[in-house]
């Protein structure tokens, strides 16, 4: 029981991260039909992006906040306006190939022009470990979860509950309604790309001090992010968080319980169950296909 | 002058341009991105390092070392064919690759085309096949594990030890050698923990160390994965030693690890913190010439050019088959040649004994607790 409550407390803070690259992947679905397989190396590009402005001096937070400005300019308008834009006129397809295609440059640009290696990533947190009961928890896990937990919940109420999320909700529900009711449909678009970059960042600042930076570390963390964001329900925001603590509990327990050899292979089978037995995900709604 | 006298002095002179500009071809194949980059470069600047002296005092046998450096991706098949290519190209010898896996699957083309190969490899196999060209630049499982399993068995007093290692020729090669060991140092296996390479998070196989209680932890992991572990130790509390073979201490593991490095032990072959004058000057120039603290892999690829330069001496003639020859069995002296640091053997095998070390990590650095003689005597 003791060891369930310590991979509970690992999967959770895991899992907490892949919810915030999979909340990326229902955004941008949700708004534009863009899906995008290039999510992991999103978060990997601005962990690059600290590192470099960390060396020139600056502290953590304000490479962060220098990084989330970039990242809103190059991932979030440039990926729209280079990619999304001009391929969703063909379809859902050329995206998909552009964005595998993406990731596999970006991986590669980083591995040739930054370093191969894995770096060292500082942590926002302390490495103190406080115990709870006989359950070790250290101040960078507490912090992981909370921080990524609250941005979770903060992007929910920014879409429910502020003007600028609802519109963007309605884009993302019906365009021509959207368009008629007089949003800028566009903006609104721009806004879900923006805000992906952001929560790309984020996810960068929280899972690089231990995962390392590495110019390979979006390729495991996208695929995670992806199952997450389908076991939870593609066409939902709420979904992403329960398929990213699902995703990061279920493996805990297999490398656990089973072996650390099928760690991987466990987030696969929960993902095939669920695309089996509700083909929506757990908190997806059906979508009517017009024909 | 008659008239055979002006082609005679033009072969003559073409002979001479061409001996001017002969080179040593060698072919330097390492991890240089992939899970083996941080092994396979610091290998790679040590052979450059090294080269780069060599070339600068006259060459060997008056001639310059040209080498061609090449990335193996950290992938056995990618490997397999740059050596084959480097065999096709006539390098003289083969510096790496560094992992087991890709040197296992790689050495049958050097040991075909008779050209001596010198690797950073552990896997004990490696030098189990008969195969007269290939050659270590560090101690073998074979040789490291009993030495290590006796320190745990009689300095830590451990009764028994769980081993975390990862599932891959280097790992699996190490786990053997240690489970014989440590049965023949009385210590009993409390927990076999496999790990997968390039894995990111170890809170489960951690966790089953812990569950195992044992005495001491063995941690036998690749670079990143064992700077991963160890910040995972530290999170979970974990109060027992943890000790483990040269990489878990390499200066790369503790500067990715940060403060979770602290106090884990570690037998080392080679370690730029040795106390020994030859390697701390070693150390200064890799520095001074790459910005960073070299670890043990930096040490590997200096040395093993030096290997190569003392095994010409030997041989006293640029011919492979010659120079694979007199590197069995030599003995080489720091003092005749210093850029081997220290006095080293080579036996049938390829295999090679020297002194080595106890180390602990303390305010992230490697500090020697131990030195080891050499079984062999000089």
């Amino acid at each position: 029981m003791l060891d369930l409550l310590q991979l509970g407390v690992s999967g959770l803070t895991t899992g907490s991260i892949y919810a915030l690259a999979a909340l990326g992947f229902t955004l941008l679905w949700q708004a534009s039909g863009t899906i995008n397989f290039a999510q992991g190396e999103f978060v990997m590009l601005p962990t690059f992006g600290m590192l470099a402005l960390s060396s020139l001096g600056l502290p953590l937070l304000a490479a962060f906040a220098i990084t989330c400005a970039l990242a809103v300019l190059v991932l979030g308008w440039g990926f729209k306006r280079g990619i999304a834009d001009p391929l969703l006129q063909i379809g859902v397809m050329p995206v998909v190939v552009a964005t595998l295609g993406l990731a596999i440059a970006l991986r590669n640009a980083v591995r040739a022009g930054y370093t191969a290696e894995a770096q060292p990533f500082p942590s926002l947190f302390g490495d103190q470990i406080f115990h709870l009961g006989a359950v070790a928890i250290t101040l960078v896990d507490a912090g992981t979860l909370a921080a990524a937990l609250a941005l979770v919940i903060g992007t929910q109420a920014f879409l429910t509950r502020t003007v600028t999320g609802r519109a963007m909700q309605a884009v993302a529900q019906n365009t021509e309604a959207a368009t008629v009711l007089g949003i800028d449909v566009p903006r609104m678009i721009f806004y879900t790309f923006a805000v992906n970059a952001i929560l790309a960042c984020a996810a960068a600042l929280l899972i690089a001090p231990t995962y390392l930076a590495k110019f390979d570390m979006g390729e495991s963390l996208g695929t995670k992010a992806f199952f997450a964001a389908v076991i939870g329900g593609f066409n939902n925001s709420r979904g992403a968080l329960l398929g990213g603590v699902i995703v990061g509990v279920s493996e805990n327990v297999a490398a656990a319980y089973v072996s650390a050899a099928y760690k991987d292979a466990v987030a696969l089978a929960v993902f095939m169950l669920v695309i089996l037995l509700k083909p929506h995900g757990l908190l997806g709604t059906p979508v009517g296909r017009k024909v | 002058m008659t008239p055979q006298r002006p082609i005679v002095t033009a072969l003559a002179c073409l002979l001479a341009i061409s001996s001017a500009h002969a080179e040593i071809k060698v072919a330097v194949i390492q991890e240089l991105s992939g899970t083996g980059a941080t092994a396979g470069t610091n290998f790679k600047n040590g052979v450059r390092l090294a080269i780069d002296e060599i070339n600068a005092s006259g060459g060997i046998l008056g001639q310059n070392i040209a080498a061609t450096i090449e990335d193996t991706q950290s992938t056995p098949g990618v490997a397999k064919g740059l050596v084959l290519k480097a065999v096709d190209d006539g390098a003289f010898a083969v510096f790496g690759p560094t992992f087991s896996g890709s040197m296992i699957v790689s050495m049958a083309q050097t040991r075909k085309a008779m050209v001596p190969n010198f690797t950073g490899a552990d896997a004990a196999i490696i030098t189990q096949q008969g195969n007269r060209y290939v050659f270590r630049t560090s101690f073998t499982q074979a040789i490291s594990m009993p030495k290590l399993a006796r320190y745990i068995a009689t300095s830590l007093k451990a009764k028994t030890v769980a081993i975390l290692f990862v599932n891959n020729d280097f790992g699996k090669g190490g786990r053997d050698a240690f489970v014989k060991a440590a049965a023949s140092n009385g210590l009993t296996v409390a927990a076999d923990i496999s790990t997968e390479a390039g894995l990111l998070d170890f809170s489960a196989p951690v966790l089953r160390a812990k569950r195992s209680n044992a005495d001491v932890l063995f941690v036998y992991t690749n670079e990143e994965e064992s700077a991963r572990c160890l910040r995972e130790l530290r999170k979970q509390a974990y109060d027992r030693p943890i000790v483990g073979e040269t990489t878990l201490t390499g200066q790369r593991v503790i500067d990715l690890a940060g403060a979770a490095a602290n106090g884990v032990l570690a037998h080392v072959g080679l370690t730029a913190d040795a106390p020994i004058p030859a390697v701390q000057a070693f150390r200064e120039k890799f520095e001074k010439a790459y910005k960073y603290t070299p670890d043990h892999n930096g040490l590997k690829g200096y040395t093993s050019v030096y290997l190569l330069k003392a095994g010409i001496a030997a041989a006293g003639k640029l011919d492979r088959v010659a120079v694979a020859r007199a590197l069995h069995g030599l003995k080489i002296r720091a003092a005749n040649e210093p850029g081997v640091l220290m006095n080293v053997a080579i036996d049938d095998n390829g295999d090679l004994d020297r002194e080595s070390f106890i180390v602990e990590v303390k305010d992230g650095k490697q500090h020697v607790k131990e030195v080891l003689p050499p079984l062999t005597r000089f």
